[in-house]
């Protein structure tokens, strides 16, 4: 008898997403992170009620990239844009997806804002050190002594003061329900990343309040390293200053899991 | 409905809350505070949004959010606000979401004073935002006009997919005075189909302000130019008052508008054929309205010269420039930073018109330095 050959699909693009090629650089870990949200938004079957804001910056065309209504916002304004579409439709999800230079620079205030009201929104934060879009200026995350097109002789936090910290900011403020930090500089940082994902999309599903997440994300192209070595970046630079962890979770939310 | 006595900012709330509006942000600023307060009250107990804001650049995104997702919605400020939001004004018109906007216009530049001013004119005519575009601009000399133009600027907004403007000035926000009510409308059940309510058997919606290439963002801008074009074929509304054997025209709006009707009933008693155009909406203004009655000047008992009043340095003026094309002089009276005219100012002027007609009625004459209001008056242009 002859032997029957079975192929197994073991892995399948989500629904969630795109089947289209991105923009991204090669080595930059934006749509890693976007894949890992389109597989969460499927595994939890939410993806027909689901609303997208796109942010201003290297993933300004997200909404190419994810099966999902999407809306564009203007820099640094995709709290106050989830806010108004939240508020009129309570039982969609909507989520924001936005950069260093977006949420922690010029949109600072509608994140504040939107933290502080307990906002039951979910908000992807990038942080990679960098102004990516714009060909790599300084960032309010950028490390000090790094070098970037605004800061050639590297950041000088005496005259820019340093870093900022979004996770620990957004967590000591009443309104927010959970805050984390987490990277995807290897397999082991990835995994604690989707399964924060799905932390923070079930914190909005159950109207529990305010979610985000930091990654830690990387910029080969703008850091001038290999992508591998951007990898490595993140873990041996950003790491140290930017402790990876659970900043805020409120006990409706540990009673979630 | 019976008429009661209303604050214009109160009715302009309740006018909105009656045509259906089903989601407030904004921001407090005088003097247009009544009407955030009026919502936040009535819209919590008609279970429907009302939040506010941490400044005017969140209320107008938030706006927009709420606009993407297909509801009626709305905002309200006075001039410094409006500045804050001329980037989301932007967004807005370029993603064809309708919204409503109210400013109720007070002294400027900078951070000037809570006094009655139109000198918001440009700014919200004039696009109220970078790139290329243009909102429909209503504008009430009355609380009963406030509450039928918030009514129209819903349904302008809606039939559009536009920003539509209500341009109050202080003294319309703050007077009170008997006016109607129009009667609740629920708002819509069903959203339109273009809304961002998930993307639930049917491909994704996007609604976005981002065209990279120069192919799609000029087809977006021919569209938005035409949309523009058909606005100002269709939707040009206006007041004449004993206009039709005026001498001396008066063009104003708003309360200047309304102040002027006064002065022009004291001139006819005086034996002055003045007459009145007010345009109700300030975009599109009324071209057509001013130039047939121009037109007329060939006629024997017609238009000889054309006044405008405005409550700035002269804004509106120049629309009423080009439209008059130098066929009849064009003069200008204006009070700023607050002060509203007296009917006698304005009087003043036309009785000055009436004496000068039959000395100087060359084209380009009201370029004359000579023919400057009183000089306890000033702003002549």
């Amino acid at each position: 008898m002859e032997e029957k050959w079975v192929e197994n699909v073991v892995y399948e693009r989500p629904l969630s997403l795109s089947g289209v090629a991105t923009h991204y650089c090669p080595g930059c870990t934006h749509g890693l992170i976007h894949k890992l949200i389109g597989e969460v938004i499927d595994e939890l079957g939410i993806r027909e009620r689901t609303v997208a804001v796109a942010p201003v910056g290297c993933s300004v065309l997200l909404y190419n990239y994810f099966e999902l209504d999407c809306a564009e916002a203007a820099h640094g304004r995709a709290p106050a844009m989830a806010t108004g579409l939240k508020r009129v439709q309570p039982d969609r999800i909507v989520f924001t997806y936005q950069g260093d230079g977006d949420l922690a620079s010029i949109g600072i205030a509608e994140i504040i804002w939107a933290a502080t009201r307990g906002e039951n929104i979910t908000v992807f934060f990038i942080n990679n050190a960098i102004y990516g879009m714009t060909g790599g200026q300084m960032a309010p995350t950028s490390l000090p002594g790094q070098v970037t097109g605004s800061s050639p002789m590297g950041r000088d936090v005496e005259m820019t003061g340093m870093p900022i910290r979004m996770a620990e900011l957004l967590a000591g403020l009443p309104g927010s329900s959970y805050v984390v930090r987490r990277s995807v500089y290897d397999i082991r940082t990835i995994k604690d990343a989707r399964k924060a994902i799905r932390t923070a999309f079930r914190v909005q599903m159950s109207g529990a309040g305010f979610s985000l997440i930091e990654f830690l994300s990387s910029c080969p192209t703008n850091w001038g390293l290999a992508p591998y070595e951007a990898l490595n970046w993140i873990k041996e630079n950003m790491v140290p200053y930017y402790p990876l962890g659970d900043y805020k979770v409120v006990d409706m939310v540990k009673e979630l899991k | 409905m019976a008429k009661e006595l209303l604050k214009g900012n109160v009715a302009i709330a309740e006018a909105a809350i009656r045509a259906g509006l089903q989601a407030y942000f904004g921001y407090p600023i005088t003097p247009q505070t009544e009407l955030l307060e009026h919502m936040s009250l009535r819209m919590p107990q008609l279970g429907r949004v009302f939040l506010q804001a941490e400044s005017e650049l969140a209320a107008i995104n938030m706006v927009y959010g709420a606009s993407c997702a297909g509801v009626r919605v709305m905002t309200s400020s006075s001039g410094p606000g409006i500045s804050l939001m001329q980037e989301g004004l932007s967004y807005i018109a370029c993603s064809e979401v309708p919204v409503v906007v109210v400013d109720i216009m007070r002294g400027g530049p900078g951070l000037g004073n809570i006094q009655p001013t139109q000198a918001d004119y440009n700014q919200l005519t004039k696009g109220a935002g970078h790139g290329d575009f243009r909102s429909i601009v209503l504008a009430p000399s009355s609380v009963q006009e406030a509450i039928d133009f918030t009514v129209l600027a819903f349904d302008l907004a809606d039939k559009y997919r536009t920003l539509a403007i209500l341009a109050g000035d202080g003294m319309v926000g703050q007077m009170m005075e008997p006016a109607e009510l129009p009667a609740m409308q629920k708002p819509p059940v069903s959203r339109p189909n273009w809304a961002l309510t998930g993307a639930r058997s049917r491909p994704k919606n996007i609604i976005t302000s981002l065209f990279l290439s120069a192919e799609n963002l000029e087809e977006v801008n021919t569209r938005l130019q035409a949309k523009i074009n058909r606005i100002k074929a269709e939707e040009v509304r206006y007041e004449e008052m004993l206009a039709n054997d005026a001498e001396i025209l008066i063009v104003a709006f708003g309360t200047a508008g309304r102040i002027a009707k006064t002065a022009i009933r004291e001139a006819r008693l005086q034996g002055i054929r003045a007459g009145l155009l007010r345009p109700i909406t300030l975009f599109p203004f009324p071209f057509a309205p001013l130039d047939r009655l121009v037109q007329d000047s060939q006629r024997e008992r017609s238009v000889k010269s054309v006044l405008v009043v405005e409550m700035s340095a002269g804004q509106m003026v120049e629309d009423v420039r080009l439209g008059v094309r130098g066929r009849v002089p064009v003069y200008f009276y204006g009070r700023t930073g607050g002060a509203v005219p007296l009917p006698d100012e304005i009087l003043d002027q036309i009785l000055g018109l009436a004496r000068r007609q039959n000395e100087v009625t060359e084209p380009g004459a009201d370029y004359r330095e000579d023919l400057q209001g009183p000089a306890s008056t000033p702003m002549a242009a």
